[in-house]
């Protein structure tokens, strides 16, 4: 018995196109951070669809362990730093975030 | 059957969790995204990934998510975005075309039946030795992240 995995490609595609819109879009520091987690997820179901379409199943698990733990902490540390920078600046606007802009 | 069901649910939550104003709420609609996330990694084979991404991404991050809201505020901008919509938009059918064109021909290929569930703890410990070094470098990397995030400096600066 196969299966097509169109439904799980498709889903990457959109949940890709979701996180990247929201990442171009947005100017809200915390909701940076939610769009790069959206994003990737659509990366982490791709690599586990890609290990299980190429046979090499433990290598695409392998990755997508390794793409949880990096996701996790950018997570932490962009967080962190928003925090820093609403204690230091008194907002999260991207935009009035300049003083660093030549 | 199951699958669509769970696809459309990730979609949905991903979609809200852009959509709500309230960033707590965008932050919980993160975590239907993750939980469902695991379990379609669940569906897919790669049941220890999905355990990890249930209990890190749809608990540690959300809890974090909810700490760093509760001192920062749910503050929400309302100017204009940086980018134009239009082409936000136009960045986004590009990928999406790019995906879509990349990927589109994987789809003639028969995925055939896992008959055994595969365990990647083996394959972790024995063969990708130098991700599980990174991993522990970017553990320690988080925990200083979280010590930042729930250290109060502004006594240390005061006194500076």
């Amino acid at each position: 018995m196969t299966t097509i995995p169109y439904i799980d490609m498709l889903t990457v595609m959109i949940v890709f196109g979701i996180g990247l819109y929201t990442l171009l879009i947005t100017r809200n520091l915390i909701k940076v951070v939610i769009a790069l987690q959206i994003l990737v997820k659509a990366g982490m179901i791709a690599l586990v669809l890609a290990g299980r379409i190429n046979g090499q199943v433990m290598t695409g698990q392998s990755i997508a362990l390794t793409v949880i733990v990096a996701d996790t902490i950018v997570a932490v540390i962009a967080l962190a730093l928003a925090v820093q920078v609403k204690k230091h600046h008194g907002t999260v606007d991207l935009s009035k975030l300049r003083n660093l802009k030549g | 059957m199951l699958n669509a069901l769970i696809a459309a649910g990730i979609i949905l939550c991903a979609i809200q969790a852009i959509r709500v104003k309230k960033l707590i709420a965008a932050a919980l609609w993160l975590a239907g995204c993750s939980a469902l996330t695991a379990l379609m990694l669940y569906l897919l084979g790669a049941p220890e990934i999905a355990v990890i991404e249930l209990s890190v991404g749809a608990g540690l991050v959300t809890v974090l998510f909810i700490f760093a809201i509760n001192i920062i505020g749910d503050e929400t901008p309302v100017r204009m975005p940086a980018i134009p919509p239009l082409v936000a938009w136009l960045l986004v059918i590009l990928s999406f075309g790019t995906l879509a064109y990349l990927n589109l021909p994987l789809l003639e290929i028969e995925v055939p039946t896992l008959v055994t569930i595969p365990m990647a703890a083996s394959s972790i410990w024995e063969d990708r030795a130098l991700d599980v070094i990174l991993q522990i470098v970017l553990i320690f990397a988080g925990v200083l992240g979280i010590i930042n995030l729930i250290s109060d400096n502004s006594s240390r600066e005061s006194k500076a």
